[in-house]
């Protein structure tokens, strides 16, 4: 009960923060509405553009079985604890101005592309979400019983009637609560927009509120925009979650149904194309950070280890604080108070921007800033990482206090003990699996830190931007690379010690 | 040593009265249909809920409101009698202390207990690793070193076939005759009462009776009873 206060005193106050603080007299000017316009568009096309590619990928993984397939389905995953900005570190190596497409377009006498602005913003997010986008659909797919593929294929169904019949309504069952979640995540959308994106054509609101902050510290049109980004993200969370009911951690991807309508050139031409499309699309890109990060560790100056060291800190930090509200929260909902899990879910509708904002209001008057933007930074990290991780909690919570509960009372083993002895052994696996999610997406975080830091201190992704920004490429390919290492090692660390025994 | 005092229990449509006393050291079997409320009346006696009426009192003390862990009993469930993650040695240990720090004289206590139950050199190993058999006898290892004056089964053994029921009851009734606990038994089956209940108690129409001497019982049942055993 007191977690979820605090968490929710947390969040709600900053908002009150930020609404008391927005100055709505002044009304929206053209730039605000620019940058508002542009969030909406780029949120739809990144989440049309990620649906509708993701959808021949998820067939041809849902029907073909091939080496390498549960590697790839793996994969997919990995884009929810990439940081950002060594994302586009690596797309700007392939796409950029100097990057590898370029100097094949050069080469064929052809116009190069260019990245920065809307398509820029675009094509990042379509690399982040695409791969969620397939996992989503996949699962609808796996969700179609194999008694439904045997009937089709005794019927003899082509291509048309198999779509018609059984492909059409899956899609239509999924693809809208994909394309809402995907939107929603885009629509907070920061470091994309903070590296790809700029220039009063290609900004957020979520950069807006940054811009009005750092640039013209107008607090008031920060906290406007605030406000407007809040209502944004709140509806289109509520809007997904509405149309999600299913979890996105769900496994069992790995399972390949016996189909029959694999066969056919025209189809396998089609499968083959679609996979070796995304793997190349995803793989391309990661693999460019760890061929230039590998000449540019040398190059690294001193700050860019002090960084990965805040950053190490706060990411533990923040994993230790997400412990402390999760665990209590999952135990209360997984008793009789499930009602207490959706302040968790609070932290959907803030963005971390909106977040930082009302929390520099909230300490402007009594402190500096600038002096608490570490623990500020692991807080907010924390709260955004905690719908994630009372999502995966909670279920388990619940099994050990419905099959063992009476046992435990019976025994007297409560409190303290019970937490050390009983839950915690028994949930380990999927807390290893939350804390490392949590510690990783803290590592790579690039959001509120850019709102609280001076230009004497940075964790490792500021680091990264600012030696992006200075043209020093090489070492930020290295701190990329750091990076990359930290965010994936804390990731396999935790979720490895999750798993240790598995005599349960 | 355990007195129902005008005890009433009301859920929905379904409702149970009990007011009886049961002697220390006495051996009584509760039989009813499914759904007659016997593991209700257990849950309540364990003190997983509270009656909505009388009091619940053992050796004359009110103890209506105490807290499962707190009372003078030790209680076997349907299934669920074992933590998976913890040895054999650690879920006996439990019933000792709940926070397992055991001291060298607990510690050869639980170790005993083990031996007891015919269990040695398996001290290490995890429920899983064990047979259905060899689980129940882990849990009444623990019901041995929690020494308490009475025991409640909630039809622990019933996934077990016919034949290591019978040895789980006949170790039931040595364990029992060791620590001089009383031992109220959840069954389906009129056999296992006339094997190691010397008492029932019926539970029917609402009502759980007295406990009656098994044999008579049996031999020349109230028409509710009638009804149940065919």
């Amino acid at each position: 009960m007191v977690a979820a206060a605090i968490v929710a005193a947390l969040i709600l106050g900053t908002l009150l923060a930020v609404a008391l603080r927005a100055e709505a007299g002044r009304g929206l000017g053209p730039s605000e509405w620019a940058a508002i316009r542009f969030t909406f568009w780029q949120a739809v096309l990144s989440a049309t553009l990620s649906v509708a590619l993701a959808i021949p990928v998820a067939r041809a993984l849902s029907r073909r079985q091939f080496p390498g397939r549960h590697l790839l389905v793996t994969l997919l995953g990995a884009p929810f604890i990439l940081p950002v900005i060594v994302a586009v570190l690596g797309l700007l190596a392939v796409f950029g101005r100097s990057g590898v497409l370029n100097e094949i377009l050069r080469w064929l006498g052809l116009p190069e592309v260019q990245i920065y602005g809307l398509h820029g913003v675009v094509l990042a997010h379509v690399f982040f979400n695409l791969p969620l986008a397939t996992r989503l659909i996949l699962m609808g797919w796996q969700q179609v019983p194999s008694e439904r593929f045997r009937l089709a294929a005794q019927l003899d169904f082509g291509p048309r009637e198999m779509w018609r019949v059984i492909e059409a309504p899956l899609l239509r069952r999924v693809v809208p609560s994909a394309l809402a979640v995907i939107f929603a995540i885009c629509l907070s959308s920061f470091a994309v927009a903070l590296t790809v994106g700029g220039g009063p054509r290609a900004t957020t609101v979520e950069l807006a509120i940054y811009q009005a902050f750092r640039f013209d510290f107008d607090l008031g049109r920060a906290a406007l925009l605030s406000c407007v980004q809040l209502l944004l993200v709140g509806t289109a969370a509520f809007v997904a979650l509405r149309l999600s009911g299913t979890d996105s951690f769900g496994t069992g991807l790995d399972r390949v149904v016996k189909r029959w309508d694999a066969g056919g050139l025209t189809r396998i031409a089609l499968d083959s194309f679609a996979i070796c499309g995304a793997t190349i699309f995803l793989i391309l890109p990661l693999s460019m950070v760890v061929w230039d990060g590998m000449f540019g560790v040398l190059q690294m100056p001193a700050q860019v280890w002090k960084a990965a060291g805040v950053s190490l800190v706060v990411a533990l930090a923040s994993t230790l604080l997400m412990l402390g509200f999760a665990l209590p929260i999952a135990i209360a909902a997984g008793g009789r108070q499930s009602w207490i899990e959706m302040v968790g879910l609070l932290g959907v509708a803030a963005s971390p921007l909106v977040i930082g904002t009302g929390l520099f209001i909230v300490i402007f008057p009594i402190a500096d800033p600038f002096a608490v933007a570490f623990p500020v930074t692991a807080l907010v990290n924390a709260v955004m990482a905690l719908p994630f991780a009372l999502r995966i909690l909670v279920g388990p919570v619940r099994d050990v206090i419905q099959n063992y509960g009476h046992l435990s009372h019976s025994l007297n083993v409560t409190g303290r003990h019970w937490l050390l002895l009983i839950l915690l052994p028994r949930i380990r696996s999927v807390l290893g699996f939350a804390c490392g999610l949590t510690a990783a997406l803290s590592m790579g975080d690039l959001g509120v830190i850019a709102l609280f830091a001076d230009p004497e201190t940075a964790t490792l992704p500021l680091q990264m931007y600012r030696l992006m920004g200075a043209y020093r490429i090489d070492a930020a390919s290295g701190a990329g690379l750091l990076l990359l290492c930290l965010s994936f090692g804390l990731f396999w660390l935790f979720d490895k010690g999750g798993r240790g025994r598995a005599d349960t | 040593m355990l007195t129902l005092e005008n005890v009433a229990i009301r859920q929905g449509d379904f409702s149970l009265r009990a007011d009886f006393t049961i002697q220390a050291g006495q051996r009584v079997a509760v039989i009813g249909r499914s759904g007659a409320g016997k593991s209700t009346l257990l849950s309540l006696i364990a003190g997983f809920f509270p009656p909505e009426e009388g009091s619940v009192l053992f050796d004359g003390q009110n103890m209506t409101k105490a807290a499962p862990g707190k009372r003078p009993l030790a209680m076997l469930f349907q299934d669920n009698n074992l933590f998976p993650h913890l040895s054999v040695a650690q879920n006996v240990g439990l019933g000792v202390r709940p926070d397992l720090r055991l001291n060298q004289v607990q510690k050869s206590l639980v170790a005993n207990a083990i031996e007891r139950v015919g269990l040695s050199g398996l001290e290490d190993r995890k429920p899983a690793q064990l047979s259905g058999g060899q689980q129940s006898r882990v849990a009444l290892a623990r019901i041995l070193v929690q020494d308490k004056p009475l025991v409640l089964l909630d039809e622990p053994f019933a996934a077990l076939g016919p034949a290591l029921k019978i040895e789980m009851l006949d170790l039931v009734a040595e364990v029992l005759e060791e620590t001089g606990a009383a031992l109220l038994m959840v069954s389906h089956d009129p056999q296992d009462a006339r094997r190691i209940a010397p008492m029932t108690v019926l539970v029917a129409d609402g009502v759980a009776y007295a406990p009656t001497e098994t044999g008579a019982l049996l031999d020349n049942p109230p028409p509710a009873l009638k009804a149940y055993l065919g």
